[in-house]
């Protein structure tokens, strides 16, 4: 094995490429060089993690000290008294976020498996070209947007609509004002989907055709192909994206701050104003007065940090269980 | 050769665009002279309008000053002039006596204009401008008041059909000036407000939704029936809203305007303290506007830089005489000739 290896080497050592390459200069001394550049910027990521979380830890000491670990179960938030607590952000944070995958991929899903399987040709372009479009644009757009049409929409047709046909649940009782946890997922459900709906187009594409055609030679109807011979095989892609886009609404800030009614109490209702870690330190980092509400405040970073990875490690710990050993499962 | 060339041309542009930009640096940096005075301040936004408008005419009478001014909020301000990163500062709320033992050098409060923060509603078909008792503002935020035709709100506005619709509730989302002026006034005028809420740049509301800015309160309760908030009344005015009439301490009507505003200042000019911090929330006086509260410079005692301090102190001199007469026209409210008197004595002492 090594004697060919080495064999090989020199095969190529003598090629005409090889030495051209050797006249350009040293590759030895190249290749160490670029490894060491590449390891240098894999682990600025370390350092750039480190960073962030030593700055939000040494900069929210005076609250740590204050309330300690019960400051991530307190629901209290009130910066007149210097009594702070998490919990309505985090609740809100995590409740719209999810809310908002629960529009958002069933609908992306839908947009990826239509342009790759079915999809006349004509209308393919024009589709994808849309998908990147709504990623690109700003999220104060899509707030201005949310006010000025989602609103009205949600006050005066959506939400009479849920509550009449869908008041039993109890989701949705409570005034409706058009503002609120519902609206603010729906904005980002719609901000989050070119985001997931690419990424899983892409992953859709990449399943080979010889896939598709084996379950068709099967018998297959065309829905069955695309579930067991399409999603199956592309189900890890798809959780990545998914998780991709619970990224992006975790930390979405601007559009979900001007319809989600900014209110710090824990919602009873879809229509009840409800408010996310975000958007707090958006609001009233500016005008926060007082050592301890400013240490209150970046502690709320920290509390969005821990809760990004929290969610980002569950969700792993979802794909590796999906994953483990089921590949050759047939459904 | 044709490779030779290749290589030379990116060569010569960059040099040909080096060059320019060194002689366009070295025309366009007057900042580099040394006989332009730069001073920095930093705060409150609020009243960045008529700042921004004193400070450029300033720098036109006097070329060898200039001041900076950025709007970062009044905390920011209040911090940064308090560590010395700028020279002088400027908040919508006095500092606490805490704040001021915090600093590294004594500073002093310098109100330079006054705000007022008037109540904006949207009712479907009525014209007339609705009155608000002092008891109302507190209810509807305190969530006791739920719905337009409250007997509390009849009551006041004898002729006015009301609706049995809810009141929605809007509040300012980020922490602001307009929140401290109007929860000031709610803790004074109401005592179940201050034990449960009390007053800061931003509070606990007990019920409500935050929406961002003068803009973001104006645009909800533009758009939503039946919703209630409060704006800055230099926004109003500029936006052409209609806003509602209070009832003040002696038991009058008031609408609001900057005459009504200054009137509140006056009436209590002969109690305001000497380091002028004080709350003009629910003044007496017969024409008094009650939301209202002054914005406050915050400038060093002594000034590090001895130039620096004669300048600020030239300037102050100059707002107080010539800054004053343009409030008005802005929508602001100048101080009271009292108080404006008073404030002279207190420039003086700095340095």
């Amino acid at each position: 094995m090594t004697i060919q290896h080495s064999e090989m080497q020199e095969a190529r050592a003598a090629s005409e490429v090889r030495r051209f390459l050797m006249q350009r200069g040293s590759g030895g001394v190249a290749d160490r060089t670029f490894a060491a550049l590449m390891l240098g910027c894999a682990l600025s990521i370390f350092a750039i993690v480190a960073l962030i979380l030593g700055i939000l830890i040494l900069r929210s000491r005076l609250s740590l000290h204050e309330f300690g670990f019960s400051f991530f179960l307190r629901s209290d938030w009130d910066p007149v008294r210097g009594s702070f607590g998490a919990v309505p952000f985090i609740w809100g944070t995590l409740a719209s976020a999810f809310l908002a995958l629960l529009i958002a991929v069933p609908l992306a899903l839908g947009v990826a498996v239509f342009i790759n399987e079915m999809c006349p040709r004509a209308l393919r372009a024009p589709i994808s070209f849309l998908t990147e479009l709504l990623a690109a644009i700003p999220s104060v757009v899509y707030g201005l947007w949310a006010i000025f049409v989602l609103v009205p929409i949600m006050r005066r047709s959506v939400g009479p609509f849920l509550k009449k046909f869908f008041g039993w649940t109890g989701l949705f009782h409570g005034p409706n004002f058009g503002i609120g946890l519902l609206t603010a997922s729906m904005i980002l459900a719609i901000m989050v989907l070119p985001v997931i709906s690419s990424i899983a187009r892409d992953v859709i594409k990449a399943v080979p055709n010889t896939q598709r055609e084996g379950v068709l030679a099967l018998g297959a109807t065309r829905w069955e192909m695309v579930r067991i011979g399409v999603l199956r095989n592309a189900r890890i892609g798809i959780v990545g994206a998914v998780i991709l886009g619970l990224g992006r609404a975790l930390g979405e800030t601007m559009a979900v701050t001007m319809v989600i009614g900014n209110h710090a109490a824990i919602p009873k209702s879809l229509f009840a104003p409800a408010y996310t870690l975000a958007s707090v330190i958006a609001n009233e980092f500016t005008e926060a007065t007082g050592d301890l509400y400013l240490s209150a405040l970046i502690e709320i970073g920290l509390a969005l940090f821990l809760v990004t990875i929290v969610v980002n490690a569950i969700a792993r710990l979802l794909v590796f269980m999906v994953t483990r050993g089921n590949t050759a499962r047939a459904v | 050769m044709v490779r030779g060339v290749r290589s030379v041309v990116p060569i010569l542009l960059s040099c040909a665009l080096l060059n320019g930009c060194k002689s366009s640096l070295q025309t366009g940096a007057p900042a580099a002279d040394p006989g332009i005075l730069t001073i920095n301040g930093a705060g409150a936004s609020f009243p960045n309008p008529i700042y921004s408008k004193w400070f450029a005419e300033y720098g036109r009478l006097h070329p060898n000053v200039r001041i900076n001014y950025q709007p970062i909020g009044s905390g920011g301000g209040i911090r940064q002039v308090s560590l010395g990163i700028v020279d002088f500062g400027a908040s919508d709320d006095p500092m606490t006596d805490a704040q001021l033992q915090q600093s590294s050098h004594p500073l002093l409060h310098i109100p330079t204009v006054l705000g007022a923060v008037v109540p904006v509603y949207n009712l479907p078909g009525i014209s007339a401008e609705v009155r608000f008792s002092p008891e109302v503002l507190a209810g509807i935020y305190l969530g006791t008041i739920t719905f337009w035709d409250d007997q509390k709100i009849i009551a006041d506005n004898p002729g006015v059909k009301f609706p049995h619709e809810e009141i929605l509730p809007v509040y300012r989302s980020d922490g602001s000036g307009t929140t401290f002026i109007f929860t000031d006034y709610l803790t004074k005028v109401s005592p179940v407000w201050a034990k449960q809420v009390g007053n800061s740049t931003s509070v606990k509301w007990p019920v409500g939704i935050g929406q961002k800015g003068n803009e973001g309160v104006a645009g909800m309760v533009r758009e939503a029936p039946y919703a209630f908030g409060y704006v800055e009344l230099v926004y109003a005015l500029q936006n052409h809203m209609t806003f509602g009439l209070v009832r003040n301490g002696a038991g009058q009507w008031i609408k609001a305007s900057p005459a009504a505003v200054t009137a509140a200042a006056e009436a209590q000019a002969d109690t305001i303290p000497a380091d002028f911090r004080v709350s003009l929330a629910n003044a007496g006086g017969t024409a008094s506007y009650p939301i209202c509260s002054f914005t406050w410079l915050l400038v060093p005692q002594q000034s590090a830089d001895a130039t620096k301090g004669r300048q600020l102190h030239d300037f102050l001199l100059w707002m107080l005489s010539e800054g004053e007469q343009e409030a008005a026209a802005m929508g602001y409210a100048p101080l009271p000739r009292p108080v404006a008197e008073r404030l002279k004595n207190t420039v003086a002492s700095i340095r």
